[in-house]
Parts: C-alpha cells; structure tokens; sequence
C-alpha cells in the first residue's frame, strides 16, 4: 500500500472513531496549530526566507497574522456555526421543528500553493478543522522549506485525524486516486481542471481557488499620488507572487506618465534604490519561473526596472509602457514583479477589455467617483472586487474568498470556511399527531382534496411579519401605558394642588 | 455547427446583450413560466399520463402546485435576493462600503429527470431565470412524451434565445457536455454524474448534482405505528416508488415487523383499492428495461404483500419483502420503484451502524415518539437532508435546503438557495483614498513597530453589532429612567 494511501485510511479510520465531533475537541486542535504558528515562528520565517527571500516581518504581517485572525475567530465563534440553525416556518411546519444542522464531510484534501505556503495551506486546514473533519495536507513541493516544516505539525495536531503527506507530482496523483469528501486546491487553472477530473472519479466537492489576471483600472479622476502608492505595495509584494496581485493597469495615455511617475517614487521609497540588497524585496521562487518571467518582458517597452540576476533569481520591481494587449506579458497570469500599462480610452474600453476575457479573481478599480465604480462592478464579473486599494479584502473574514469561472469555484474565509467544509443538513422533525392534515394528499385524489393542497402549499403567511407586528404593538402599548401613567400622575398632582 | 452548439452559442450572445440582468425582465420570464404552468395544465397531465401514467390530480399535487409555489416564492423576494449583502464591518473597514453583490453566473445547463419530469427540470429553472442567467434545458428523453411538450410549448412563453430547450439522447448530451457553461445542473444517477463532472472539469465548470440512493427508513418500537406506516406507505408507493427520496427500504425490530406489514397493507388498500391495477391513482414503471431491472430485484426475498405484475403493462403492485437479508439482491442498489423490503435490526444501534456501512443517502427517515433517540440518531449519522415522522415533505419546503452529500451529490436548491447556488455571489470592498496615514504600518520597509500595529488592527475583535445594541439597550433604559424620574418628582 502507498505511504499516501495509507495516510488517507488512517486519517478516515480516525475520522470514523468520532474524535473530531465534540467542539472542545476542534477547539484543542486549533489552538495547537496556534501554539504551532507561534512556537515555531523563528523555523517558519527562516523557512520563508530562504524560499521565497520573505523577511522575518513580512512573513509574520502577510502570511502569520492572517492566520492568526482566522484561528482565534473560529475558536470564538465555533459554537455559533457549529450550533443548529432555524429557519423560516410556513402553514405546514408551524408546529415542526425546521432547521439546518452543519456536519463534518468526513476526509478533507488540501492542496497548498507555494507563494504563501501557510497562509494558502493552512488557512483552508482552520476552516476543516472547525467543521469537524479529518484532513490530509499536501503542501507544495516547490516552497520546500517551508514544505518541511509543516512536517512539524504532528507534533502539535493529532497525527493521527490531520496528516502530512509531502511530495512532487507522483505523490499528488496517488493522493488524487483515494477517496475523501472534499478536495481543496489552490494553484493554478491547469492542475485545476486535473483535480476537478480526478474527484469526478469519486464524486468529490472541490474548491478551486486559482488566478487569472487580476486587472486594475485607474481612473482619470483620482488622488493618483495615493492610488499608486496601494497599487505599488500590491503588485510588488512577494516580487508579484500573489493570486490577487494587480496583474496589470488598465489608464488613459494622458495620465500613463504620472503613473508611471508615481510608482516609481512609491518602488524608490519602499524598496530603496537598490532593491536587490533590501531585505524586504523578496525572490522568484525558483529558476523556472524566473526564466518564464524574463521571457514576458520580450516586446515591450520596460518603463521602469527590468533588471535582473538569474543566480539570486532575482528581478528588480519592474513597469512596462504602451503595452499592446497582443504581446506577451498578456497572454498568462505574470505572477512577478512585472506591471504592464496599457491605455484605453475611457471607462467604457476598460470594461471591454476586461470582458473579452477570462474572469479574474480580483478586479481593482481606482476612482473618486462612485459613478465609475457603480458601473464597473454591474458590467463586470470576478471574484471580488477592490475599490481604491489592492489586497486587503483577503483579510476581512466576513467576506467569501473566492473566484468565478476559470479563477475557481468554491469560497472560504471566516465562517465561509466553516460553511464550504460542512454539510449543511436540513432537518424537518415532524409529530404523528395532526394526521387529519395529511388526508388532502392521500389518494384517492379529488378536486376536494386538491383545493386543500393549493391552501397549504400556495397561501404565503409571513410568520416573521407576523411577530414582528406582535411586538411593535406591545411596544406602542407600554408606550401608551407610561404616557397616561405620567398623564394620569400630573392631572393628580394638579387636581390635589387644586385642593 | 451541432444543433447543440447552436442552441447554447445563441444562449450566450443573448446573455451578453445583458437583457437578463433587469429584475423586471426576469421576472416578466417567470411570470411567464407561471402562466404557461397554469394555462397549460391539461398538456402537461396528457404527457405525463403517457409517460408514467399519472392521474390527472397528480400532476398538480405532485408536479406543478410546487413549481408554482417556487415561482411565486422567487417573483415576491427577487429584489431581496438580489440586492446587495452588507456583511458586518471590523475596525479596518469602519468607513467602508462592504457587502456581497449577487451576480448572474452566464449560460446554464439543466438536465432533467423522468421521475418528476417538471419538477426536476423546471425547478432549477427557476433559480437559474432568478439569478438572470440563460438556460439550455435539456429534459430526459425517458418521459419522452413531457419532453415534446417542453420542447413545443416552452418557446412559446419564454425568451427562446436565452432559454432553449435541447432535446435528444446520451448523443445530443454528450455533444451539449462538449460545450462551455458557467454550471450544470444536473438530477438523475451516480454513474451519469461521474461523466457530467469530468466533462465539466474540461471547462472548470462548477456543478450541481442531485442523485440519489438507498434512503433508508426506521420505525421505532415507540411510536405511533398507525400513523406512520400510512405516511410511509404514501411517501413508498406515490410515483410508484419512483422518487429519489422514497423511503428505500425499512429498519425495525423483528417484534413490529409483523403490524408494520399489517398496516402498510391495510393502507395499500385505502389509497389504491383491492385492485391497484384499476386504480387511476396508481402509476406505472416507466419503461421495461426499469420494469425488468425491478422483476430480477425480487429475486431470493419473501413476498409478504403484492408482487403481482405484468409486463405489458409496465405494472407492479405496491409489494412488502420481509426479512430482507443486507446481502439480497434488493438491498444492493437503489430500488426506484414499489418494492419496500423490511430489514430487522436489533435497535438503533443497529440502525445507525446498518446506515453508516452504506453510502451517505439523499434522505433518512426516523419515526418514533422519542425526540432523544431522533437526535441521536441525526447526530450519528449523515444524509443529505432528515426527516422524522413522515416522509418526502421536506422537499417542499422552501426555506430549507434540497441536495445531497457523498454519493447521494453536491449542491442544492429550492427557494434562496437555488438563487445562491446559480449566482456569483461577489464580494465587494469599497474603500476611498483618504485615511493614508493608517496604511503606513503595511508599507515596506517592515519594522517591528510596524508589526505591532498591524497586530493590533487585524487582531483586534470588536463586535459591532454587538455595540450597537448595547449602545441601544442603554438609551432606552436611560429613557425610561427619565420618565419614571419625571413620574416621581412631578
């Protein structure tokens, strides 16, 4: 039996012994993993640094923090999700116990990414472990550092309920052979549509979070000082490494050279002069991509940076102008620290821009003018969408994190997370009392019975409407009550003035 | 170009003109679907008596009252639906605009089942128009006569353009599943399932699949047996067992399997006479590959009540098996048709190992008169949805969700989930470019001091919603303070 085959029956022999169910017990686990990210910071930012040249304070604000945030809301918020949810009565149900129960799936598979290794790989673990399931994480291969310090998380997880299977292609294909109840994947859209096809086989859940081209429009009529400031910070963070960097800008001629002004201040000022000898300017992940990166300059105008040192992997933070949308840097998801400019004409071209192609998971929209950004959302699709800054929606809990069409499926974050590794199962616990009710749908079928049906199931009486007028009129009856007390107290005072 | 093609390439260029994106048009569609289920009664109970010789009451009980139900739900609370979600705000997103702004997806695909023809095909339909798609619907070619009558009469009440109906076999759907789509929506078996979901990968095409399985069905020793043998009995034999969430098979002691039998024959009876055969209430198996596939399911298990069939006809009788064996032929896959085998187990232990060996199914059934063992046993076992003390009327009702889990399929739908479940569902994040100086503590180059103010914002909880009703509570006590006050010293 493959070590991975193997890992996956023990963590579902696990899963079935029932350990994951009590809350107490995913309460436990999840301030371990919180006890990992803290007790083992110094490994995983000596890690980060030596995959993806991350500093230590970076690692912690774009990869720990997050993580932290997420661990400590579900903690406090488990017995919420994880408590029985009601919902809408009707005529039939009035006297029925209707709600929905959210259970575990059972085996979870996530697949982590290498450009924030353990936020992407172990943020998708939290939302598991709180639903109550068992999980196998299969971190990737290529930020392998980091890969094997999550080898650590046995000594903190229960080993048995939460696995760490690492490994290349051929490991990740065996683990796609075995059976679990949910698989999720972050990378890119090609492997994607591999584990789409692979949990077919089993008929597996996925969900997808992938890339595209995040586009990024900057209107004429806005503070540009301050909109290249966020959009600089978001391409150029991880060296462009992120799924929702702005992959490129979308800007009038008349305000190209501004732009390009403006970013090159904000690169001099967060990077300083020689990004390349600053500890906060990261690498390329490795030779390959680097070498992919480079060959995306070929045709264009390079406006700022461009320079590069294939033995450190490293690329200066680096602005293309006059871009034309058939050269190369337009065909793929950049995924490094190059930014394209081309110019459009308007609101109007952008929009069509962005339609002609594939949906991305951010859309970033720079504008004073909430006109401009009204419309750009009811035009558009992505995933999400960003209004004046770049990034920081990933951080806010109370929005699903996810994308639409080729940039995923499936959403997470908070108590998304929660929800996307549940089963959320309805429950109708009924009484055999009232069987007169039922006779309307037993046969022999007449016209009789039938009006009855249409009764029951056509007539909508809106319960909540219904209680929510019961309590403004007991409201509006103390009010009246303590008004004529105060009435009636004042008249008495001044009939017993009178006497 | 296949005729495919075409249908769904027509679909999405009359998605692009953005002409479903109004709520009055979708809504003027749906009320259309509304006036072609109504005025159109008599064509849809011909078809369907053809195709599973349903009675004429049985259409609207079990067909169209639903969809109806569904479509008036769906025109009444569009706006709710799609309006945009504020989502509560943290200290980061204080003055912010933040919400979640549902979106149409694009081109749907929906392909039906021959059970509940209109039910299963139409009632997807309703989200997909809700949430302002377009739609290639594809019925089963097994209720082929309901099939022609979607295919006539669909066109002539909605947009044909953006909601054509594409009729054919496993050829047209395989060619349909060559296509692009935005979601597939598909009811019907685990096998087919396999093949949708691996065609929609090619596209990275999300999907919806309602399937089924052996819902399985236990009756307490402590209950009402009367009562619950006739709902059983009704949830079994309706459709002539032909339901994805009729009660399967049943679980009992061995000490009640003799009345369970007793009643569910006595209640056979009373809803479909001496002679079910006669009977108009009384259906058919859809065709004889299912007739047959039902006959060789008999095979090695006792008869306790009917068995009588004939193949001409595609008639079985409401049939009763006792002391099914696990390993029967019976229990080796999903009945779908008016064969109830009783299986005894000793308790609900027993039950609920039986049910967890099993694949997770579409429903569970429990009847007893002990709320304490109805939990135990939703808490120890998983289904796609529960239902105690009756059978399929969860169903029908709209505020709770209809899908399954495992192998009984994914997603769900019926009233706002089936809005949900076929819209993009958007986060939004309107910031403005005021307030710089905050987003110093995330800008290069990264100190410590920089960290711990990001610490302290990110990290950070506090409870608005929370605040604000206490900031409430407070002022109302401070209110009638004051007039209790001003009672006193006037």
């Amino acid at each position: 039996m493959s070590r991975e085959k193997l890992a996956v029956q023990q963590a579902r022999k696990a899963f079935l012994t029932g350990g994951s169910k009590p809350l107490e017990y995913r309460i436990k686990q999840l301030k371990n993993l919180h006890r990992f990210i803290t007790e083992r910071a110094t490994d995983i930012t000596n890690a980060l640094r030596k995959d993806l040249y991350k500093s230590e304070n970076a690692t912690q604000m774009f990869e720990i923090l997050g993580l932290e945030g997420e661990i400590n809301l579900a903690v406090s918020n488990l017995a919420e999700w994880a408590a029985p949810r009601p919902v809408n009565k009707t005529l039939l149900t009035i006297s029925d116990d209707v709600y929905i129960q959210p259970e575990p799936l059972g085996v979870v598979l996530i697949i982590g990414a290498w450009n924030y290794p353990i936020a992407v790989t172990l943020q998708p673990l939290v939302g598991a472990i709180a639903a109550g399931n068992a999980a196998v994480v299969k971190p990737s291969e290529v930020s392998s550092h980091t890969a094997k310090v999550m080898e650590l998380l046995p000594l903190y997880l229960d080993p048995e309920m939460y696995k760490v299977v690492t490994g290349g292609v051929p490991e990740t294909q065996e683990l796609l052979k075995q059976h679990f109840d949910h698989i999720f994947y972050t990378g890119n859209s090609t492997v994607g549509k591999l584990v789409m096809e692979a949990a077919a086989r089993h008929l597996t859940p996925v969900t997808l979070e992938l890339g595209g081209k995040s586009p990024c429009y900057i209107d004429k009529n806005c503070d540009i000082r301050i909109a290249c400031r966020r959009i600089t910070w978001g391409k150029y963070m991880n060296c462009g490494q992120t799924c929702i960097a702005p992959d490129y800008i979308l800007c009038e001629s008349s305000i190209q050279d501004k732009v390009i002004n403006e970013i090159q201040k904000c690169i001099q000022e967060f990077y300083t002069k020689d990004p390349k000898s600053f500890a906060d300017y990261g690498r390329i992940i490795n030779q390959r991509h680097f070498k992919r990166i480079m060959a995306l300059l070929e045709g264009s105008t390079v406006a700022i940076g461009g320079d590069s040192d294939e033995s450190e992997c490293y690329i200066a933070p680096t602005v293309l102008r006059e871009v034309a949308s058939g050269s190369k840097v337009m065909q793929e998801e950049i995924f490094g620290p190059i930014l394209p400019i081309i110019t459009v004409n308007g609101l109007n071209e952008a929009i069509q821009f962005i339609n002609e192609r594939e949906k991305p998971l951010a859309l970033y929209v720079f504008s004073s003018s909430s006109k401009v950004i009204k419309q750009m959302i009811s035009e558009t699709s992505s995933g999400a969408l960003l209004a004046n800054d770049c990034l920081v929606h990933f951080t806010i809990s109370d929005l699903p994190f996810g994308g639409v069409g080729n940039s995923g499926t499936g959403r997470y974050h908070g108590k998304y997370g929660f929800d996307q590794l549940s089963h959320l199962r309805s429950c109708l616990i009924k009484k055999l009392n009232m069987e007169g009710v039922n006779q309307m749908r037993y046969p022999p079928h007449t016209t009789e019975k039938l009006r009855w049906a249409r009764v029951f199931l056509l007539k909508q009486v809106n319960l909540a409407r219904w209680r929510q007028m019961a309590q403004v009129a007991m409201l509006v009856a103390l009010a009246a009550f303590v008004v004529k007390v105060r009435c009636f107290s004042l008249s008495f005072s001044y009939i017993y003035e009178l006497f | 170009m296949s005729r495919e093609q075409k249908a769904v390439e027509r679909a999405r260029k009359a998605f692009l003109t953005g002409r479903s994106k109004s709520l009055e048009y979708r809504i003027t569609q749906l009320k259309n679907l509304l006036r072609f289920v109504r005025e159109r009664q008599n064509e849809i109970a011909e078809g369907l008596k053809k195709d599973l010789r349903r009675s004429e009451f049985g259409t609207p009980l079990y067909e169209t009252l639903g969809l109806e139900s569904e479509i008036n739900l769906a025109v009444r609370k569009l706006k709710d639906w799609a309006a945009p979600r504020p989502v509560s705000k943290s200290m980061m997103t204080i003055s912010d605009q933040v919400y979640i702004q549902p979106e149409p997806l694009g081109v749907v695909l929906v392909i039906g089942a021959w059970n509940y023809p209109w039910a299963v095909t139409i009632g997807p339909l309703i989200g997909a128009i809700a949430a302002g798609n377009a739609a290639v619907i594809k019925p089963s070619e097994v209720s082929s006569h309901t099939s022609k009558v979607m295919e006539d009469l669909l066109p002539l009440y909605l947009d044909k353009e953006l909601y054509p109906v594409v009729t054919g076999g496993v050829t047209e759907t395989q060619e349909l599943l060559k296509q692009r789509f935005d979601h597939i929506f598909y009811t019907g078996n685990g096998t087919v399932a396999k093949i949708i979901m691996e065609a929609a990968a090619k596209h990275l095409t999300p999907s919806t699949l309602e399937l089924g399985g052996k819902s399985p069905c236990y009756i307490d020793n402590n209950c009402d047996l009367a009562v619950a043998c006739r709902r059983i009995a009704w949830g079994k034999y309706s459709n002539c067992g032909q339901t994805c969430i009729a009660p399967d098979y049943i679980l009992c002691d061995p000490s009640i399997q003799d009345r369970v039998i007793e009643e569910i024959k006595k209640n056979i009876k009373e809803f479909y006479t001496e002679d079910p055969k006669k009977c108009l209430d009384y259906g058919r198996i859809i065709n004889e590959r299912h007739f047959k596939r039902l006959m060789a399911l008999l095979e090695g298990s006792s008869v306790a009540v009917g068995g009588e069939n004939d193949e001409s006809e595609c008639y079985i009788a409401p049939t009763v098996l006792r002391d099914v064996k696990p390993d029967a032929k019976v229990m080796q896959e999903e009945i779908f048709g008016p064969l109830l085998p009783v299986l005894t187990v000793s308790g609900a232990d027993e039950a609920i190992k039986f049910i967890n060996q099993r694949e997770k199914p579409l429903a569970l059934y429990i009847f007893s008169s002990d709320n304490k063992l109805i939990k135990r046993m939703i808490a120890e076992t998983s289904s796609g949805g529960v239902l105690a003390n009756d059978c399929l009327m969860h169903f029908s009702v709209s505020s709770l969700p209809f899908g399954g889990v495992g192998n009984s399929g994914m997603g769900r739908y019926h009233g706002k989930y089936g809005f949900d479940h076929l819209s993009h569902l958007r986060g939004c994040l309107i910031k403005q470019l005021k307030m710089e100086g905050v987003n110093k503590m995330r800008y290069p180059p990264h100190t410590a001091d920089k960290l711990g103010w990001a610490r302290f914002f990110i990290l950070k909880h506090v409870d608005f919603g929370s605040l604000g009703r206490m900031a409430l509570l407070a002022l109302l006590v401070v209110f009638v303070a004051v007039i209790l006050q001003r009672n006193y010293t006037d």
